[in-house]
């Protein structure tokens, strides 16, 4: 593992127990998150992508829960840690960000309280006067008044309550934030303004933020690189300009082109057959191969690796690994 | 300014006679704030009221689909649910091919609801968990078609499903809600609304839940029935950049009132009000090589209760200047079927 690596997921599998069986949720995923990057995460709903986010933390109830696979945190194995030390991690060397600030946020507390709370609770030798003035000083920086500290989660407006999630994780100096879903709840120029927030955040405080969402636009507006996941699975990872200029997997070349573009002329939306499959009875080799308008014999048969097909740029696809095959064989 | 106001009240009553469906005037609805004995003795028996929707007027043209768009709190959907009588005004009417729809006795409403219906953002919550689908479907045409029998009404359920796209039909009539997809529900949820063969469907947000691969076969969906069943839309939606794939026209609500109007091209290609403009601005574009570099304006959307004087967006319009806060600008038609709230939209002619 490089130094330029934050966190590296290695083959985590995290599963859900049902009624009618065990259901993969995230099935053998690998995803490094490079220091200083913001990193989109997207997909469909349940494709796992929430599942991985919460991973990354080990944050599972009972119904959950990771059976396999490494998490290398900052030179660190998350899945040796015990339980005691994982709670110090968590909040303060990652912090979180869900998508209704209102659900995290305690409504009985004002937000200063909340803030100073949650300083002493992981760094127990600050003083209330030291953790007041360091979240004042926080909340400014993010665009928020610091008399407004006083006031409690439902006098602070929607974009508000966000930007306070995101100082609970800067109070603590949290080098990974995972933010999920964070402006699915905000109204357009107020999501605008939060990715602009994010990007100075990246930029002044060399945060790295895994960015996880369902809006394609929102990943091309703000992220340096891009994974892509389906039915469980990682389909590609790339930087987004790799990405969007020229998507290597069918399930990627499809979600792309089913966005709605303001700013295209004309068209009409592509229209992807299908929906995703259950996952407690996934197709047989590439998940895709029921959708892919271009599937081959052999995507039915074996399931492809997760693979480089260019340089940095991953997909799991049988299009790219058949080609190498064949061209191996060419030159033997 | 003395000539708007008259030339477009001639304009709207000339052509609603013809080809309008739906025609709202000065729509006004106040909701009355709950507060406690003290506060009322303190406002003096004044009881502050959220100014959902104050004073919009638009129509909609049969056979179109027109759109309204805006943020939380905007209005979008109380507007929606006052086209359909489901809220009475507090003010101003609604007229539904020409039947002024406050003057109707509650029967009489009831009666024309069958040609008027609604979708909903959520499939799963407005399909009842413990009816089948097809008891769903047939609901509708049981309350307005009485004069079909029952095998009437099985024939036209099955006929409703295969024209959604829900083959076999028999196979689903007897489903639950929880046994079929996203993608499926959202189908049996236009079906019911298609059943009573309606002339206007209003679109609360239906695509709003929808994913990506979805949402477009949802679209097509709207669009086919359109064709077939000869619907005009109301199609209430915070994404204008899917707005952009459906709509004919376009109105733009803030704060309860209406910024700019017109045909959907016109407004996104040449918007005359700041807000629409930041509006489209501030839509996130999937092409990383076409990031957003517009600064977007200051603050968030005020509280409904105490509106801004004059403009309602003025505290926050990058343009504003003192007559804004004082003279509250009138929707004028600066262009042909192109209306602007803004007292220097003239500025942005040019562009």
């Amino acid at each position: 593992m490089t130094d330029d690596i934050l966190y590296s997921i290695r083959d985590l599998t995290v599963d859900y127990k049902t009624r009618e069986g065990i259901v993969h949720a995230v099935d053998h995923v690998s995803l490094d998150i490079k220091r200083g990057e913001i990193l989109g995460l997207v997909g469909e709903s349940g494709c796992g992508k929430s599942t991985l986010g919460k991973g990354l933390l080990r944050l599972h109830d009972g119904l959950a829960g990771i059976s396999g696979g490494e998490l290398w945190f900052d030179g660190r194995d998350l899945m040796k840690l015990p339980l005691s030390e994982m709670q110090k991690i968590r909040g303060a060397e990652i912090g979180m960000v869900f998508q209704d600030p209102m659900t995290s946020l305690n409504p009985v507390q004002s937000i200063m309280d909340h803030l100073v709370e949650t300083i002493q609770t992981h760094e127990p030798n600050t003083s209330e006067k030291a953790a007041k003035a360091r979240a004042e000083e926080l909340v400014e920086k993010l665009g928020i008044r610091h008399e407004r500290l006083k006031e409690y989660p439902h006098q602070l407006s929607g974009g508000m309550r966000q930007r306070v999630m995101i100082s609970l994780a800067l109070a603590l100096r949290a080098k990974l934030v995972v933010a999920d879903e964070p402006t699915t709840s905000l109204d357009v120029i107020v999501e605008a303004k939060f990715l602009d927030l994010l990007r100075e955040l990246r930029d002044e405080f060399g945060l790295t933020i895994l960015l996880i969402t369902h809006n394609i636009g929102v990943v091309s507006e703000v992220c340096d690189r891009v994974a892509v996941m389906y039915a469980a699975k990682m389909a590609e990872v790339g930087t987004v300009e790799d990405v969007f200029a020229d998507p290597k997997h069918p399930y990627t070349k499809g979600l792309l082109q089913s966005v709605p573009n303001i700013r295209l002329d004309e068209g009409e939306l592509y229209k992807m057959g299908g929906e995703p499959p259950s996952l407690l009875r996934p197709p047989k080799g590439c998940r895709f191969n029921p959708r892919c308008p271009q599937v081959m014999d052999i995507c039915r048969q074996e399931e492809p690796k997760f693979e480089s097909v260019a340089g940095e740029h991953l997909a799991s696809c049988w299009l790219y690994q058949q080609a190498s095959v064949v061209k191996e064989a060419k030159h033997g | 300014m003395a000539n708007e106001a008259p030339v477009k009240d001639k304009a709207s009553q000339d052509k609603s006679s013809t080809q309008d469906l739906v025609v709202v005037k000065d729509l006004v609805k106040h909701f009355p704030v709950q507060t406690g004995l003290i506060a009322s003795i303190v406002n003096k028996g004044k009881i502050p009221s959220v100014k959902a929707v104050d004073g919009v007027s638009f129509n909609i043209r049969k056979g179109e689909v027109f759109g309204l768009a805006g943020e939380s709190g905007s209005g979008k959907s109380t507007i929606g649910r006052l086209v359909l009588n489901l809220y009475k005004p507090t003010s101003g009417e609604v007229d539904f091919d020409g039947i002024n729809l406050q003057s109707l006795t509650d029967e009489e409403m009831r009666k024309l609801r069958s040609r008027m219906q609604m979708i909903f953002q959520d499939p799963l919550a407005s399909l009842n968990p413990r009816m089948t689908l097809g008891t769903a479907i047939e609901n509708p045409a049981r309350i307005h078609m009485p004069e079909l029998s029952s095998e009437e009404r099985y024939q036209r359920v099955l006929d409703i499903l295969h024209a959604v796209g829900m083959n076999p039909p028999e196979a689903y009539f007897n489903h639950f809600p929880h046994q079929i997809s996203g993608g499926q529900r959202q189908r049996v949820v236009m079906a019911r609304a298609l059943i009573t063969h309606p002339e206007l469907i209003v679109a609360d947000e239906p695509i709003a839940m929808a994913d990506v691969s979805v949402r477009s076969i949802l679209l097509d969906l709207m669009m086919q029935m359109k064709k077939e069943f000869d619907l005009t839309y109301l199609f209430i939606t915070h994404d204008l950049a899917t707005a952009k794939y459906v709509c004919d026209r376009i109105g733009i609500l803030y704060l309860g009132r209406m910024c700019e109007m017109g045909n959907l091209r016109d407004v996104y290609t040449n918007p005359l009000h700041p807000y629409t403009q930041a509006l489209l601005a501030a839509v996130p574009v999937p092409d990383p090589k076409q990031r957003r570099k517009a600064k977007m304006p200051e603050g968030e959307i005020p509280n409904p209760i105490n509106p801004p004087t004059g403009c309602r967006f003025h505290p926050r319009c990058p343009l504003a200047k003192e007559i804004c806060s004082k003279e509250e600008p009138k929707i004028r038609e600066l262009l042909p079927d192109h209306q602007v709230a803004c007292h220097f939209a003239e500025n942005f002619l040019h562009k």
